[in-house]
C-alpha cells in the first residue's frame, strides 16, 4: 500500500469508486457495532495452516488471521466530502522450507482455502530455495499458549456514531472560518487491527489494536499579494480510542505566544482556531535570515526528525542491504556499532525502542511472529548501542532473542521488520520548555511536522516545521517564515545540548510511514520533550516564480 | 475469475444495477492479476502472486451516497453489496458537492493491455531475476531488485445506462547496484505496458557501470550548477508540476498558478517556450484508459504549450460551477523533446553535473513549487564534454517553474514511470549542500 494511495483519499469525492481495491476490503454499516475475532474458531483454521505447512515440510510456519477495519472522514469548511468505511478480511501464511521463506495470503478463510494458501506458500519457498544463498536462521522464541490482548482504551472510537464525529470536525472547522481562515481541511483516520497469530512455536495469540488520527490544515489567502499559507494541526496521531478528543485541561501545555500543545488529550476545536490566527500572522511575518541559530525544537517537531534520523538507520534490514533497491541502506554500519564509541550523539543523548509505551502507536502484546514485545536501548549515553531485529535477523547481532518489532499491514502483506516507537529520553533535571527559552541568546522555537527529507543513507537532512518563532535574549520576539534547516545525522545530535524534563515529554506519530516492496505503510510514535540543538544551519527558503 | 471479458462485466453488472432501488447506482468492477518478485545482497527475498476481483456499488438518494464492494458474485452477494451501500447513502450526511450520474458517454478503444504481461509466470519473474543478478555477482557487485507486474480491467455502469471497460497492463522494474566498498552505486528502472520490452540484462548492465564508474566520488562545493538530467530525474519535477495542475486550488487561490490579485496564469506563459506537455490515453508508448474512474472520457489534452498554460484539470464538481467541461488529470504525461542522447548533451556540456535520479523529495512551499530532495546513485561532474569524475550527492531546493525556465537543452523522451519525459540541461540548478550517501 502506498502512501500516495492515502493522500489521494482526501482530494477524493466522486471519483470514489476508482479506490484501490486493497483501501475497500469489504465496506461494512458506518455505525455497525464490530465483534472482534472469534479465539475458538480462529485456532481451529490456524491448525489447518500449520499441519498442512508441517506435512508439506516446513521447518517453521506462522499463520495470521485477520479482520482489518479502517474509517475515514473526509471534510472541508463545512461539508463532509467523503466517508469509507473498509472492512478486510482474510488469512496469510508463512512458512520456511528448505531454509527459505514462502508466503501465501488468501481471503478465503476457511479450511480449504487455508489448506491450499499454506501449500502454496510452501511451493512457492521450495522454488526459492534454489536462488536461495543465505538459509534463514531463527533465534528462539518462548511458546506462549493462548494469550489474548487489547489496546487500553476508554471509547472504542468505531462505536461512537458518525454524526457526532462529523460535528466535533465541523464546528472546529466552523471555529476556524470565524477566526479568519479561508480554508479548511480536516480528516480523522480510524483503524481498528484485529489479529489471531499462531506458529509451530505453540503461541495462539488473539489480539484487537486501535489507532486514532485527526489532522487538519488551515489555509489563510491574502488575494492583494497572492501569497497563501498553511498551518497543519498539532495533533498526534495516538493508539487510543476516542477519548484522545476529549481535549482535558490537564494535557494542554501552556507556550510562549499564546501557543498551546497538547499530551495524551488533543481540544480540535481550540487549535483549530489557533491554526486560524497564526496562518493569517503568517502572511505578514518576517522572512528568515539565514545561518546559524540555536533551535528549540518541540516534540510534535522532534518526532519526525528522531523518525529519519534515528528511527530509520537503526533497522537492522536496511543496515544489512535489504532495502537497497528502495528505502536505501544506512550510515549506521555494523562496523561502527562494534567499536562501541560510536558516537550516535552527545553524551545526554539517550534513544530507546519500546513497544510497551502507554497511548504509542507501535504498542501491542506481541509482534507479528509471537514475539513479546518490550523496551530496548538503541543510544546510550550518546553512544550507538543497538538496532532493530526480528527473529531471522538477532543472530546478525549477536543476540538470541528478538525485539518483537516484526509487523504486516494486512492479512495478505507478508511480515518484516518495522520500526517500533523510537524516542528520546527526557533531561533528568526540571527544566521546562520557558527555563530552555530563557537560555537561548539566539535561537529559532520551531513547532509541528513541515517539509522533510533525508538521504538514503541517512546522513543529510533537512526539515521545515509548521510554526516559527524567532528567540532573542531568552525571549520569543516574532513569527518567522521560510525556514528549514540542514544537517548531517551524526553532527545534528552531536549538537544537542539540552533536553526538557519528563512533564513536557509528548508523543508525534507517523500513521503511514512506508517501507518494503511492494511497499507496506505502518503506524510508529516517537516520544521526546522540547529540545534544544545548538548552531545548527538554517536556511531561507523563499522563491519568487 | 479475475480478468473478465467486457460481456462477462456488462452481464454482472446489468444485474446488479437491477437489484438497486436507489435514485442512482454506480457500479464498478474490477479484477488483476500480477505478481512479484524482490531480491536483494544477490538473492531472492520475498516473491508472491496476487489476483483480485472487487466490485464496488455507490448507491445515492437525493445528495446523499454510500458505497459498498464485495468480491463475492453469488446473486446473494449482490443483492447484499447492494442493499448495503443503500444503507450507507441512507446513513450518511448530504453532500452539496455530490453529482448526479454521468448520461452514456463515447469513448476510445483503449490500447494499454498486453496479453504477454498477463501470461507472466513465477518462472519468468525468476529468470527476470536472475538475468539482472548474475551480472552483479560476475562482477563482484551486490544488486537489491524489484520486479512487480499486474494486468487486469476496468468496468463502470450507471443506472443512466452508461458503461465503460478498459484493460490495461504493466511491468515495472529496478534495480540498485552496489560495489562491495560501499563507495559506488548505481539504480536502473523500466516500466512498460508489454513485458516483451522488457530486457533487464539490458537495464541490469546500466546499474552495474554506473555503480563501477561511481566509486570514490570526490566533493564540489555545493552551489548553482549547469545539470543534465536523466529522465528519471527530470520527471520526478515535471510530474509534481503537472499533478499540481488543478483549477480549484489555482482558483481558490492556493496554488503555484493563483495569480496576484485573483485570477489564475491559465493561457500565460509560465516556462521556456520549448516545454510542451500533453497527455493521450491512446499514445502508442504510454497508453493509459480512455475514461476517468468517474466516467468521463479523456482525449488528448495540451497542458503546456510552447511554455503556456493551456489546461487545469477540473472535477465535474467544479466544472459545473465553472461552467465548463469536467477535464480529468492526466494518467500519464508527455513532455517533448528532440533527438539528442545524453551522450551528445554530454559533448555539448563546457561544466556541468549529470545526475541519474533524485530522492527522498518533498514539497518545501506550495506557493512557489519549492522542492528539496537529493541526487542518488550515480552523480558525475562534465567538463569540456567529458565526463571527468563521479562526484558526492547534493542536496537540491528547486522550483520545476524556475527549473524550465533555466531550460538549455531537451534531449529524445524516454519512458520512466509512465510517462514519457527527455533528459534536460538546465543552468543554475540549485544544489544547497552535500551528503556523504552513497
Amino acid at each position: 500500500m502506498k502512501r500516495r494511495d492515502f493522500l489521494q483519499l482526501a482530494g477524493m469525492g466522486a471519483g470514489a469508486l476508482m479506490l484501490p481495491t486493497y483501501l475497500f476490503g469489504k465496506s461494512v454499516p458506518l455505525d455497525a457495532p464490530h465483534s472482534v475475532l472469534d479465539a475458538r474458531a480462529s485456532k481451529q483454521l490456524a491448525d489447518v495452516a500449520l499441519n498442512t505447512a508441517r506435512s508439506q515440510g516446513a521447518s517453521y510456519a506462522d499463520v495470521r488471521i485477520g479482520r482489518y477495519l479502517n474509517q475515514y472522514l473526509f471534510t472541508r469548511e463545512d461539508r463532509v466530502q467523503n466517508t469509507v468505511n473498509t472492512e478486510s478480511f482474510g488469512v496469510g501464511i508463512r512458512v520456511i522450507v528448505n531454509g527459505t521463506w514462502g508466503f501465501a495470503a488468501t481471503d478465503q478463510v476457511t479450511p480449504d482455502g487455508i489448506k491450499k494458501a499454506a501449500e502454496q506458500a510452501a511451493a512457492i519457498a521450495k522454488a526459492n530455495a534454489k536462488l536461495q544463498t543465505e538459509p534463514v536462521k531463527l533465534v528462539p522464541v518462548q511458546s506462549y499458549g493462548e494469550q489474548e490482548w487489547r489496546t487500553p482504551i476508554e471509547r472504542n472510537a468505531f462505536d461512537v456514531p458518525v454524526a457526532e464525529k462529523v460535528d466535533l470536525l465541523l464546528s472546529s472547522n466552523a471555529a476556524a472560518m470565524q477566526e479568519g481562515a479561508n480554508f479548511i481541511n480536516n480528516s480523522l483516520f480510524l483503524v481498528n487491527e484485529q489479529k489471531y497469530f499462531a506458529s509451530t512455536e505453540g503461541s495462539y495469540i488473539n489480539q484487537d489494536i486501535h489507532r486514532i488520527w485527526p489532522t487538519f490544515t488551515v489555509t489563510a489567502r491574502d488575494t492583494a499579494s497572492g501569497k497563501f499559507k498553511q498551518r497543519a494541526s498539532l495533533s498526534a496521531p495516538m493508539g487510543m480510542g476516542w477519548e484522545y478528543m476529549s481535549g482535558r485541561q490537564q494535557d494542554k501545555i501552556q507556550g510562549p505566544a499564546g501557543l498551546i500543545f497538547y499530551g495524551n488529550t488533543y481540544d480540535q476545536k481550540e487549535d483549530a482556531v489557533s491554526a486560524a490566527r497564526q496562518a493569517k500572522e503568517m502572511l505578514t511575518a518576517k522572512s528568515v535570515k539565514p545561518g546559524k541559530y540555536d533551535l528549540v525544537l518541540d516534540p510534535d517537531h522532534l518526532g519526525l526528525t528522531i523518525h529519519e534520523s534515528v528511527g530509520h538507520p537503526l533497522e537492522l534490514d536496511r543496515v544489512l542491504g535489504y532495502e537497497a533497491n528502495y528505502a536505501g541502506t544506512s550510515f549506521a554500519t555494523l562496523d561502527k556499532w562494534k567499536t562501541k564509541n560510536f558516537n550516535y550523539g552527545s553524551k545526554i543523548v539517550n534513544l530507546f525502542a519500546d513497544k510497551t509505551q502507554d497511548h504509542s502507536l507501535g504498542k501491542v502484546g506481541w509482534d507479528d511472529e509471537g514475539v513479546k514485545t518490550k523496551r530496548w536501548d538503541l543510544v546510550k549515553d550518546g553512544v550507538l548501542v543497538n538496532y532493530q531485529a526480528i527473529r531471522d535477523q538477532a543472530h546478525i547481532i549477536n543476540e538470541n532473542e528478538s525485539h518483537g518489532c516484526c509487523y504486516a499491514d494486512s492479512w495478505s502483506s507478508v511480515q518484516f521488520q518495522r520500526m517500533p516507537n523510537v524516542s528520546l529520553a527526557p533531561g533528568t533535571e526540571k527544566y521546562s520548555m520557558q527555563d530552555m527559552i530563557k537560555d537561548v541568546q539566539d535561537g529559532i522555537f520551531i513547532i509541528g511536522r513541515g517539509s522533510y527529507s533525508i538521504d538514503q543513507q541517512r546522513y543529510n537532512f533537512q526539515f521545515g516545521g509548521t510554526l516559527f518563532y524567532e528567540i532573542k535574549n531568552g525571549q520569543v520576539t516574532e513569527m518567522l517564515n521560510d525556514v528549514a534547516y540542514q544537517s548531517n545525522t551524526q553532527e545534528f545530535w552531536n549538537s544537542c545540548a539540552k533536553i526538557c524534563d519528563e512533564s513536557d515529554y509528548r508523543l508525534f506519530g507517523s500513521f503511514f510511514d512506508g517501507k518494503g516492496q511492494p511497499s507496506q505503510v505502518s503506524a510508529v510514535s516517537h516520544g521526546s520533550s522540547t529540545t534544544r540543538f545548538n548552531g545548527v544551519n538554517v536556511i531561507n527558503t523563499a522563491r519568487n516564480i | 475469475m479475475a480478468i473478465l471479458s467486457k460481456e462477462e462485466a456488462r452481464s454482472i453488472m446489468e444485474k446488479v444495477i437491477s437489484l438497486s432501488k436507489a435514485d442512482e447506482c454506480v457500479v464498478n468492477l474490477s479484477g488483476s492479476n500480477g505478481g512479484n518478485i524482490r531480491y536483494a545482497r544477490n538473492s531472492v527475498s520475498t516473491s508472491g502472486s496476487e489476483e483480485n476481483t472487487s466490485l464496488a456499488v455507490q448507491s445515492s438518494f437525493g445528495k446523499k451516497s454510500g458505497t459498498s464492494t464485495i468480491n463475492e458474485f453469488d446473486t446473494a452477494s449482490l443483492e447484499k453489496v447492494v442493499r448495503r451501500s443503500e444503507e450507507l447513502a441512507r446513513l450518511a450526511p448530504e453532500n452539496p458537492e455530490f453529482m448526479s450520474a454521468l448520461e452514456p458517454q463515447q469513448y476510445q478503444e483503449g490500447k494499454a493491455y498486453f496479453k504477454s504481461t498477463d501470461d507472466i509466470t513465477p518462472a519468468m519473474r525468476a529468470q527476470f531475476a536472475a538475468d539482472s543478478i548474475k551480472p552483479a555477482s560476475a562482477k563482484g557487485v551486490t544488486a537489491a531488485g524489484f520486479l512487480e507486474d499486474s494486468a487486469g480491467f476496468n468496468a463502470l455502469m450507471n443506472s443512466k445506462g452508461l458503461f465503460a471497460y478498459n484493460q490495461t497492463s504493466g511491468v515495472d522494474f529496478t534495480v540498485t547496484m552496489r560495489t562491495e566498498d560501499g563507495t559506488g552505486s548505481g539504480w536502473v528502472a523500466r516500466d512498460f505496458n508489454d513485458v516483451k520490452k522488457l530486457n533487464t540484462a539490458e537495464a541490469s548492465q546500466i546499474a552495474l557501470d554506473k555503480a563501477l564508474r561511481s566509486r570514490n566520488a570526490k566533493a564540489i562545493e555545493p552551489g548553482k550548477y549547469t545539470v543534465i538530467l536523466e529522465p528519471a530525474a527530470a520527471a520526478d519535477l515535471v510530474q509534481n508540476m503537472i499533478y499540481s495542475m488543478g483549477a480549484r486550488n489555482a482558483d481558490e487561490g492556493r496554488s503555484f498558478l493563483s495569480k496576484k490579485g485573483g485570477g489564475t496564469k491559465l493561457g500565460e506563459k509560465l516556462v521556456d517556450e520549448r516545454v510542451k506537455i500533453y497527455s493521450d490515453p491512446l499514445h502508442g508508448e504510454v497508453p493509459f484508459s480512455p475514461w476517468s474512474g468517474d466516467g468521463v472520457p479523456i482525449k488528448r489534452t495540451s497542458w503546456i504549450e510552447n511554455g503556456v498554460v493551456k489546461n487545469m484539470f477540473y472535477d465535474r464538481y467544479w466544472a459545473s460551477k465553472a461552467g465548463r467541461e469536467a477535464l480529468p488529470a492526466p494518467g500519464r504525461f508527455v513532455m517533448e523533446g528532440g533527438n539528442a542522447s545524453i551522450d551528445d548533451m554530454i559533448k555539448n556540456t563546457k561544466r556541468g553535473v549529470l545526475v541519474t535520479r533524485l530522492w527522498y523529495i518533498r514539497t518545501v512551499d506550495p506557493q512557489t513549487l519549492l522542492y528539496t530532495g537529493l541526487t542518488r546513485d550515480g552523480t558525475f561532474y562534465i567538463e569540456n564534454g567529458k565526463i571527468m569524475y563521479p562526484v558526492k550527492n547534493f542536496r537540491f531546493n528547486e522550483s520545476p517553474i524556475i527549473m524550465l525556465n533555466n531550460l538549455e537543452a531537451l534531449g529524445k523522451p524516454q519512458r520512466i514511470d509512465g510517462n514519457l519525459v527527455p533528459p534536460m540541461k538546465i543552468r543554475d540548478f540549485t544544489f544547497t549542500s552535500l551528503s556523504d550517501a552513497v
